[in-house]
């Protein structure tokens, strides 16, 4: 690992000074998963490795009139046990299952994956789907991000340099149906392809994740679905079939270009199945 | 600890002796437990937290030694194969997995036990492919994981029966 300072604030508002003082040189450190891995890789060099993981209140499931409060420092083995997530947030719960590894579950947090915002993870896209609302603290104050607006490129996000991803509000949609489709190679690893879906009033918010630069809104297929029956087979292979003009895949290890278009196509068709059942 | 530090001081439980120590920050808790500790079962194998081999167990919870600094386990207890086999928590799956081959190399095998021995905590009695895809982050390359497999299930029903 390169050398680095290290500093444990105990407080939010120890963090926050950290970072405005820091700003870039800084770098959060929630549960490491991947960055003590780009660490042990030498693939980045913080000047000061800010451990927020003594900072009580950024941890915790809260359940209020209209929306569930995650705080960005919850591991995601919580996500995974809480009652209030199975209940309300059924997309986040069929996802967690495939988020990583037991002991990686133990220490990940969830607010974690949303900042990193890699391509091939579970969250960002469902935070997308659900239509989401990234909670931001600075020394400056609180600023409020819609998630669509927040994931910006390839491990871009709207979050500046002195503000603090603290915690994420996922609306309750009681009468959404919800989807999550993923292909890996092996169970827990991260997806080649995979889809978050919520159908709502005859609105589609679908994401594909694991073969995008990041997560966004499908808004072809999601045009092509308006004031339709998605419970109407040849619907479905439409709206697939509209997806293509939404992705824009990246030829990796797990595939080419071609065979991710394909596979999202095949996904696609079994998570619209999955919504319209 | 709000000033930033190359070295810091930590306090922990490992397999239930307290420890004190100077921590370089940037040591991850492998490489303090294997090095200043002597705890060698606590493997390096790909040192990104893909192969599972550095599993130990921080506050009673698996988790990947490699991804985790030294510093993190500040004030926190602490296990590795060591101290369970101490304890005989595990002596029926380790001669389970001794009866059924169930290890080559042994590299694997500490953190194959620690990340099986969750199951025996859950109390479910869970399929063969559930028990794949429970240990689906801890790679083997000798062993084909048939008979770990086989191992971790029959002391799952002898437990249970």
């Amino acid at each position: 690992m390169p050398a680095f300072l290290y500093a444990r604030p105990d407080t939010l508002d120890e963090a926050l000074g950290l970072l405005a003082a820091r700003r870039e040189g800084a770098t959060v450190l929630a549960g490491g998963q991947s960055l003590l891995a780009m660490l042990n890789l030498r693939l980045t060099q913080p000047e000061v490795l800010l451990d927020i993981n003594r900072i009580a209140e950024l941890a915790g499931i809260a359940l209020h009139d209209d929306h569930i409060r995650i705080g960005a420092l919850t591991r995601h083995a919580a996500v995974l046990a809480s009652p209030v997530v199975a209940r309300h947030l059924p997309l986040i719960a069929l996802a967690m299952p495939h988020v990583a590894h037991l002991a990686v579950r133990n220490r990940g947090t969830f607010g974690g994956s949303i900042s990193l915002a890699d391509p091939a993870a579970e969250l960002p896209a469902c935070a997308v789907a659900l239509g989401a609302t990234m909670v931001l603290r600075s020394a400056r104050g609180e600023r409020r991000v819609a998630a669509e607006n927040f994931f910006t490129g390839l491990y871009g996000t709207e979050r500046g340099p002195d503000e603090l991803l603290v915690a994420i509000d996922l609306p309750k949609r009681p009468a959404a149906r919800v989807a999550f489709r993923e292909l890996s190679r092996r169970h827990g690893d991260f997806a080649m392809v995979g889809i978050a879906a919520a159908w709502e009033a005859g609105v589609l918010r679908l994401v594909v994740f694991g073969c995008e630069s990041h997560a966004r809104l499908a808004v072809n297929a999601a045009a092509a679905v308006q004031g339709r029956d998605l419970g109407d087979e040849a619907v479905r292979r439409e709206v697939a079939a509209a997806l293509d003009a939404d992705l824009d895949p990246a030829g990796t290890l797990s595939g080419r270009p071609g065979t991710k278009r394909h596979l999202a196509r095949v996904l696609a068709l079994r998570a619209l199945a999955d919504l319209a059942a | 600890m709000n000033v930033p530090a190359d070295t810091l001081a930590i306090a922990l439980t490992v397999n239930g002796e307290a420890v004190q120590a100077n921590v370089p920050v940037r040591q991850h808790l492998v490489d303090f437990l294997r090095g200043a500790l002597g705890y060698t079962s606590a493997h390096l194998g790909c040192e990104h937290g893909v192969c599972g081999a550095c599993t130990v167990r921080l506050d009673g919870v698996p988790v990947r030694g490699c991804l985790t600094l030294a510093v993190q386990a500040d004030g926190a207890t602490v296990e590795t194969i060591e101290g369970v086999t101490a304890s005989g928590e595990l002596a029926d799956l380790q001669a389970e997995f001794v009866a059924r081959n169930a290890l080559q190399c042994g590299f694997c095998t500490p953190a194959m036990l620690l990340t099986a021995a969750e199951l025996f905590k859950a109390g479910a009695m869970p399929t063969r492919e559930q028990i794949r895809a429970h240990l689906s982050g801890n790679l083997c390359r000798c062993t084909g994981y048939q008979s770990i497999v086989d191992a971790v299930d029959a002391v799952l029903k002898r437990r249970a029966a």
